[in-house]
């Protein structure tokens, strides 16, 4: 199925010219960054899979021959170095960079659905680095670069539209976070900065910034690297890129239990503990590492090994509307009405809000979030009035006390988490796989992620963003 | 739409209301170590199945009450009435 999305997926960007020709652009534009100092990702190791292009597409449509799989569907083996329970951006990320920069290839990752069942397929895909932590920051700034050169080293269209990211203020005391949030930013050479509401007309000139509005505009934080892409191609590309290093990725296998020798808990789970395989819907798996990226789901998982997380699930929807003629140049978030907003190339106004207000495994959608959502965006923009929604969907969320992740080891030997990813984790999925590469190739925790330990909610040195990353995932 | 069993107001949409969260048995602030403490604060069960919760009537009667809801489906079971002790967790 996937391969024929992603055949679908380039017809329709060959028939769009513009987005053909764009990303190439934005390639040189890359490369010339370079230099700037972000790490190449495909080291030596790295030959890539093959690159989409027009000519094949035609030479393929001369000859008839339709598109290869997009990953190798082989049988479960009984046991592999790790295994990543998750197939979305995380896992996958993990499994890419564990092969490309670390050379581990024996590695499964493991997916109760089908790859980018998730949250990953169900994101907003806004992508940006103006955090509110110095933590924060560097991580999600090093998440960015990586989005910068994707297209080129996966081989892979992932369409990253770096339009700009304004998230506006309604009241003295959040412009006064702006500001907090501008300065942090800047002292890391993040380009960000306060604008004024006339400012912000210029730029998105259907915002009602009149004094008037029921909540008026009274500035905003502007992000121009920020911006959104195409999420089902990320998810595609490191799966790709992955499988060609010898990754193995298997569907509908479904995590049953993890295996622990040794802790304290019941059957040699918990603290003191050590991994040594899981059981699955398909049989049992042995491995020394276990990684869990199952975002929504983290807690059940953790379970099974016997740790406990700071860690609740909340769905969050967003919304589609029918597409109309491009208007929307940047992508606009309001913390204070609970709504942002931005326009796919297709001319859809991709519409999100902040949780559902109470904790869940049902992905639903409810009448509450669109009456809010239609309520608060005409608020902002009277001109969509007139718009309909096609359709609206939810995702799980895993919620930390502080916003931030929980990344790297757990009490148990072997088994370690990249969760915690809440509202805002997708824009995380490269660097977090870089890092949780390094940590599970060295193990010893990357600097980039010290903040990030499950041990920070014991020690109480919490690392706070609800701030930047509440409603503006 | 979620319709929420308050014991005092009866069904009401869970907009009217605020999810507290898992009922959790607080220690004793002067005996508990930092570390038991914080785990009071931060860490949850999140089962994905029944589990006792409290909740809040915001905009009713404006009193806390606990009930047990199945977070996989979003059933509640036996509606609670005033005064009705819910077993499992204190
Ligand atoms: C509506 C919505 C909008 C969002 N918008 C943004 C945004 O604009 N920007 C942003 O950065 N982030 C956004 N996010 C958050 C982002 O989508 C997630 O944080 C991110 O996708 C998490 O990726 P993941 O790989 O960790 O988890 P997921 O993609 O959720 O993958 C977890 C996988 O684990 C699998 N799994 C679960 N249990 C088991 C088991 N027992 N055995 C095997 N497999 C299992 C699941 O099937 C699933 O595929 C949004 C989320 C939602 C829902
Ligand atoms: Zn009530």
């Amino acid at each position: 199925m996937a391969n024929l999305s992603i055949g679908e997926g380039f017809i329709f960007t060959l028939l769009r010219l513009r987005n053909y020709v764009e990303p190439m652009g934005l390639l040189n534009d890359v490369a010339s960054r370079g230099a700037s100092g972000a790490k190449k990702i495909v080291g030596s190791r790295g030959s890539k899979p093959p690159r989409y292009s027009a000519a094949g597409l035609i030479a393929k449509g001369l000859r008839g021959e339709s598109w290869p799989r997009v990953w190798r569907d082989v049988p479960l083996r009984s046991a592999y170095d790790v295994i990543i329970v998750g197939g979305g951006v995380h896992g996958l990320a993990t499994a890419y960079y564990l092969a490309t920069n670390h050379g581990i290839t024996n590695v499964a990752v493991l997916d109760k659905a089908y790859l980018g069942s998730g949250g990953s397929g169900r994101n907003t895909a806004i992508v940006r680095s103006n955090y509110l932590t110095p933590e924060g920051v560097a991580f999600y700034d090093r998440s960015l670069a990586l989005y910068n050169s994707m297209t080129d080293d996966l081989n892979i269209n992932v369409m990253f539209s770096e339009r700009g990211h304004l998230t506006l203020a309604h009241s003295d005391s959040a412009l006064r976070t702006m500001h907090w949030r501008a300065e942090v930013n800047k002292l890391q050479n993040i380009d960000s900065s306060v604008i004024d509401p006339q400012q912000v007309k210029e730029i998105v000139p259907s915002l009602n910034v009149s004094s008037d509005a029921h909540h008026p505009i009274a500035g905003a934080l502007y992000h121009p690297p920020g911006g959104i892409i195409r999420h089902d191609a990320v998810v595609w590309g490191y799966a790709r890129g992955a499988d060609h290093h010898g990754v193995e990725m298997h569907q509908k296998t479904e995590v049953l239990d993890i295996v622990c020798t040794g802790g304290e808990g019941p059957d040699g789970k918990g603290r003191g503990g050590k991994v040594t395989g899981v059981r699955t819907n398909r049989g049992d798996v042995s491995a020394p590492i276990v990684v869990n990226c199952t975002a929504g789901w983290a807690t059940l998982i953790s379970d099974m090994a016997g740790v406990r997380l700071p860690i609740t699930t909340q769905p969050l929807q967003a919304a589609v509307t029918e597409p109309v003629k491009v208007f929307l140049p940047a992508v606009v978030v309001s913390g204070s009405l609970h709504v942002y907003v931005s326009q796919t190339d297709r001319g859809e106004l991709v519409f999100g809000a902040a949780v559902d207000p109470f904790t869940n495994y049902n992905v639903r959608g409810s009448l509450d979030f669109t009456e809010g959502l239609a309520g608060h965006i005409l608020e902002l923009m009277p001109g969509v009035s007139k718009m309909r929604l096609l359709r609206q969907w939810a995702g799980l969320c895993d919620m930390t006390p502080d916003y931030s992740p929980v990344m790297g080891f757990t009490p148990v030997d072997g088994f370690l988490c990249d969760v915690g990813w809440g509202t805002y984790g997708f824009k995380a999925g490269p660097v977090a796989g870089e890092q949780m590469a390094e940590c599970i190739a060295t193990q010893r925790t990357p600097k980039l992620i010290e903040a990030f330990k499950l041990g920070r909610f014991e020690a109480g040195r919490l690392v706070g963003e609800k701030g930047a990353a509440a409603v503006g995932h | 739409m979620l319709l929420v069993p308050c014991p005092y107001c009866g069904p009401r949409n869970s907009s009217d209301l605020r999810h507290v969260g898992e009922a959790i048995s607080r220690p004793d602030p002067n005996a508990a170590s930092p570390e038991q403490w914080r785990s009071y604060l931060y860490l949850r069960d999140n089962v994905a199945d029944w589990n006792v919760e409290t909740w809040y009537c915001t905009r009713g009667c404006r009193k806390y009450f606990k009930v047990e809801r199945n977070t996989a489906t979003n059933e509640f079971r036996d509606p609670p009435m005033p005064g009705n002790k819910i077993g499992g967790k204190a």
